[in-house]
């Protein structure tokens, strides 16, 4: 199982959880673990082409899936997924 | 009482000192107050304040059978805490016959706070006091230029740690007046002045609190057009701005221009901070390629924000500034750092440099000026 850490925003597509606990080989099978557990966080994760929209940042652990194997990468046990939404508050 | 002490120890002539100085090996300690060593004091000498000796003087001097000089304003506070030492178990005490004005009637060097005022010694003394700050330290903070994007949530807590801390120019941009549900969070402003402009009130804080910092007020929205002038005499900038178009617009002119900027976000319990220094580390736009649409990207004053967020966020970027000033620490250069406050966690993010970024990428060209800040699906921004 790997531990999603959920953004602010999305909150309210996981019943307000900040964190949630899926399973998943990759860092793209986590994901849509959690878009099947709570599908209203689906649309704001994927494209309609099933790609991770480019304005979502995802992280596995403290290094960006961009700079790994995108949503290939592989995710071990007890590992931290944190999505990541730019903020403009001030 | 003092002459039976001085008696008992060994006293040494400030030329004397200044050879076994000179030859190396020797714990040079200072026995006097926090405000005379800040005038002058002898290189390498330590603070042990006379009242702190007890406590104190083991870190400073680990070593009891090592070399040990003590001085102070005239010898006397010297010679008795020699004494005091040697009954601590210090084998190898000497204190400075004449202390420091000896020392220099003789035209022995001291490290003097030239180019600080009485004032500013007194001011910033618990700064001076700090290895890593020091005299010259607070020169350079005397001496710095500072650009605050937003008088609001974030500017107000940073705007007030960088001008206690004697920051000589403090840019405020703000085109906004102060109103009442600001004053949860924004601590720079008051109740009185609700409905004056931000700038104007920020000001008038900082004034009271520290009559060095030249105060410059910019009451006006950033564009493309204004944001290269604006910002061009600054050394380092602070994004605080509530809205993504000033934030996209802010790092590409600041690319241009080279300037780094410490940037904070801040919504509901959750912040966001990192310095984005060009060239060196990565842009917002590596970090954050695309805005999110209006959906994502709720504001503050639609989603709420806990007010103690604001100074948690804007005291760290204002930590960030000095640190970029001073040219001290690890600055946050490829590093995100998260807060979330209801959990009290802080989590750290890499950020690279992405080489195919539109502004600092490799082969990025230059854009033209009404370009920067853009995107295509410019409306989809959410205002703010």
């Amino acid at each position: 199982m790997a531990t999603v850490r959920i953004p602010p925003v999305l909150r309210p597509k996981t019943g307000g959880q900040p964190e949630v606990e899926v399973g998943g080989a990759t860092v793209g099978e986590v994901l849509r673990s959690l878009t099947s557990e709570y599908p209203d966080t689906g649309e704001q994760l994927f494209g309609e082409g099933g790609e991770l929209n480019r304005y979502v940042n995802v992280y596995l652990n403290d290094e960006d899936v961009r700079v790994l194997g995108g949503l290939d990468t592989a995710v071990a046990d007890g590992d931290t997924v944190v999505i990541l939404p730019a903020m403009a508050g001030g | 009482m003092a002459t039976e002490t001085q008696t008992a120890i060994e006293e040494i002539e400030p030329f004397e000192a200044a050879e076994e100085i000179k030859d190396g090996d020797v714990v040079l300690i200072d026995t006097r107050e926090p405000h005379e060593y800040q005038e002058a004091h002898l290189d390498g000498g330590k603070l042990v304040p006379p009242g702190l000796l007890a406590g104190e003087i083991e870190a400073a001097a680990p070593d009891k059978s090592a070399r040990t000089i003590l001085y102070c304003r005239s010898g006397n506070r010297s010679a008795v805490a020699a004494a005091q030492m040697q009954g601590m178990g210090y084998e190898n005490v000497a204190s400075m016959a004449g202390g420091i004005l000896a020392w220099q009637e003789q035209g022995l060097p001291v490290l003097a706070a030239e180019g600080m005022t009485p004032e500013q010694r007194d001011r910033y003394s618990r700064h001076t006091l700090l290895p890593e700050v020091g005299v010259d330290g607070q020169l350079k903070l005397l001496d710095a230029k500072v650009l605050l994007l937003g008088a609001g949530g974030l500017g107000a807590p940073t705007a007030l740690y960088l001008a206690a801390a004697g920051i000589g120019t403090l840019g405020l941009v703000d085109d906004d007046v102060v109103d009442a549900s600001n004053l949860q969070r924004q601590v720079i402003h008051n109740t009185e002045r609700i409905g004056e402009p931000k700038t104007a009130s920020a000001r008038k804080t900082i004034e009271a609190l520290n009559p060095d910092v030249n105060v410059v007020e910019h009451r006006m929205r950033l564009d493309a057009s204004n944001i290269l002038d604006v910002i061009r005499d600054y050394d380092v900038i602070v994004d605080g701005a509530d809205n993504f178009p000033t934030r996209y617009l802010l790092n590409d002119a600041s690319v241009r221009l080279r300037k780094p900027v410490v940037s904070a976000s801040i919504l509901s319990f959750d912040g966001q901070i990192s310095t984005f220094v060009p060239y060196e580390g990565p842009c917002y736009r590596c970090l954050y390629p695309t805005p999110p649409p209006a959906e994502l990207a709720p504001s503050c004053s639609a989603n709420g924000v806990l007010g103690v967020m604001a100074g948690t966020m804007g005291t760290l970027q204002a930590n960030e500034v000095i640190k970029l000033v001073l040219g001290v620490g690890e600055p946050l250069i490829g590093r995100l750092l998260l807060y979330e406050a209801l959990g009290t966690r802080f989590t750290e993010l890499k950020v690279r440099r992405d080489p195919d970024c539109p502004i600092c990428g490799e082969d990025a060209p230059e854009i033209p000026e009404s370009e920067m800040g853009q995107f295509p699906d410019y409306e989809l921004f959410c205002a703010g």
